[in-house]
């Protein structure tokens, strides 16, 4: 199946399909002096907010679970290999998994955070101002999400692969292990980044009555 | 980018495993050990305090070094069946084609045992545990290839490379060898072209090694045909077509008459320039030696790499190397002629 997934047509095609569909469907409008209605503006403000905010909240816990899970497999495996042959490996090893559980656990935080700043709001009773800061708060959260989200995706997948490296090369040789762990640092802390990115963006969003 | 991470699904496990192994090949202070043995029942000792452990403990009866060898091949079956057991898709598929060549050594010497009216059963205890096929026992009852071809092999899966070597000829002792390089080379290029498949890494390290191998082949088909009766368009049809003497080399290869026309052919290529050159250090090493020095050294890199499959088929040539290595330290010492006992080849620090 995954030779079938990187053969061009079967890439292609979605894409092109999609972006067929688009550009026929504008061609049509255009022709038929309808531009007006092909209003993209109109359907993203159409949009409500808390879509965004709790996509954000959903993009937050789920991608950063991915990412740690990437990385708990594949460290996981190359402990339990190199494990057989030498079992002093096992205990110590396990900080790489805690490096990777790390990273969920900052997807579950943001999506926590996130989730208890969203409020509800009048949207008829709304001034122009309080509809603003709503629909900003939403596109936050969503920003929010996706950064804390996409971050620990990556950082899940290095650490994973580095964890692998140390677990072997320490199986191998134990004097390698230390240096390896402070690469792993360093590949943990881009998730930290994320977080820290997420936290300002959602930071600033009001949601509510009463902005 | 994400190939990195799906490989552990599958394949990291044992690929762990397989390190594992690769860390308990013997050492250059083990060598030292064994060289200096005295008798079989130090060397026993001695391999006792390695990875072997106590796999000599229940020999009944005199030490020899076929003994040896035998338990020694059984060790490296042993492990080699627990990871091919555990392997699932395509790495299940790589590790059969490792086991492909052992195959044809046997198929090959199954025939010729045919050839001689040797029993069968003597054949079968001479063949090479790692390429076992359930229809062995069957190839006696064949008398030309294509008997062979139709009652036998075309269930093993090495019937794809019988293609170009079916007719209607008897064998015969020149035709044994031919269809042995045939063989070969199909399954080299096929091995190969399976390779470039999977891509990747697999495909990157793979191609290093598949291409050391069949240059190989190509010089020594051409060296040890001088003087047999071998047309020069059919040993050009024996060369496989993977190696990086494809194709300008090999029509040199194929035009040469001796030794000296070889040399200049591998001169084109800075690796085989320096296997042909005398090194100069005195020691009285021949081709074949330097062959398996280089193929040590490009296995060993297989295992600089994470992630891919070539851990496996080099972890197997390793293992052969180290078996071929004991099983010459213990001739030197069983027969006590300690001049050349240092002529194995070293693999790791």
């Amino acid at each position: 199946l995954a030779m079938l997934c990187e053969h061009p047509v079967v890439l292609y095609t979605p894409m092109a399909i999609l972006v067929g569909a688009f550009i026929a469907s504008g061609l049509y409008y255009m022709l038929t002096n309808q531009g007006h209605r092909f209003d993209i503006g109109a359907v993203i403000e159409g949009i409500s907010p808390y879509l965004w905010a709790n996509l954000g909240v959903g993009l937050s816990i789920s991608l950063s679970v991915v990412g740690a899970a990437s990385g708990i497999y594949t460290t996981g495996a190359s402990i339990l290999g190199g494990g057989v042959k030498a079992p002093r490996i096992r205990t110590k090893n396990l900080i790489s998994i805690i490096f990777c559980e790390a990273v969920a656990i900052y997807g579950i935080i943001m999506a926590i955070v996130i989730s208890q700043m969203i409020e509800p709001f009048n949207e008829m009773a709304a001034t122009e101002q309080i509809r603003r800061a709503n629909y900003q708060a939403g596109y936050a959260f969503f920003a929010a999400g996706l950064t804390v989200g996409f971050c620990n995706l990556f950082c899940g997948l290095c650490v994973g692969v580095v964890g692998s490296g140390a677990a072997l090369a320490d199986a191998q040789n134990p004097t390698l292990f230390v240096k390896i762990l402070i690469v792993e640092i360093f590949a943990s802390a881009i998730g930290l980044f994320g977080v820290i990115v997420a936290i300002l963006q959602s930071s600033n969003a009001k949601m509510g009555d009463k902005v | 980018m994400f190939s990195e991470s799906m490989f552990s699904v599958d394949a990291g496990y044992l690929e762990g495993l397989a390190r594992g192994f690769k860390g308990g090949i013997l050492k250059k202070t083990d060598y030292y050990n064994l060289t200096q043995c005295e008798t079989l029942e130090d060397l026993k000792l001695h391999l006792q305090s390695t990875d072997y452990g106590h796999f000599l403990a229940n020999e009944a009866g005199p030490l020899t070094v076929s003994v040896i060898e035998e338990r020694l091949k059984e060790k490296l079956i042993i492990e080699f069946n627990h990871l091919r057991t555990q392997a699932t898709g395509y790495l299940a598929e790589f590790m059969d084609y490792i086991t492909y060549s052992y195959m044809i050594d046997n198929v090959v010497l199954l025939l010729s045992g045919i050839l001689h009216d040797r029993p069968i059963k003597e054949m079968l205890a001479k063949c090479h545990p790692m390429g076992t096929f359930e229809q062995m026992e069957a190839i006696h009852i064949a008398t030309t290839t294509r008997e062979l071809y139709d009652a036998v092999l075309v269930d093993t899966p090495l019937a794809p490379y019988f293609a170009d070597c079916i007719n209607e000829e008897d064998l015969n002792e020149m035709n044994i060898e031919i269809i042995r390089n045939t063989l070969y080379k199909a399954y080299l290029e096929d091995f190969s072209a399976f390779c470039q498949q999977i891509g990747g890494t697999t495909a990157e390290v793979m191609q290093e090694v598949l291409a050391f191998e069949a240059d190989r082949r190509a010089f020594m088909i051409t060296i040890n045909s001088f003087g047999t009766e071998l047309l020069k368009e059919d040993r050009k049809k024996l060369y496989p077509a993977c190696g990086r003497l494809y194709p300008g080399g090999l029509e040199m290869l194929a035009q040469a008459e001796e030794v000296e026309q070889v040399k200049l052919v591998a001169d084109y290529f800075a690796e085989y320039r320096v296997m042909f050159e005398d090194d100069g250090t005195g020691m009285d090493k021949t081709l074949e030696d330097k062959f398996f020095e280089h193929e040590v050294r490009l296995n060993v890199r297989a295992f600089m790499q994470q992630f891919h499959y070539g851990v496996f088929y080099s972890l197997v040539k390793l293992k052969e190397q180290e078996i071929r290595n004991i099983v010459w330290i213990a001739e030197c010492v069983s027969q006590r002629h300690r001049a050349k006992i240092e002529a194995y080849i070293p693999i790791l620090e």
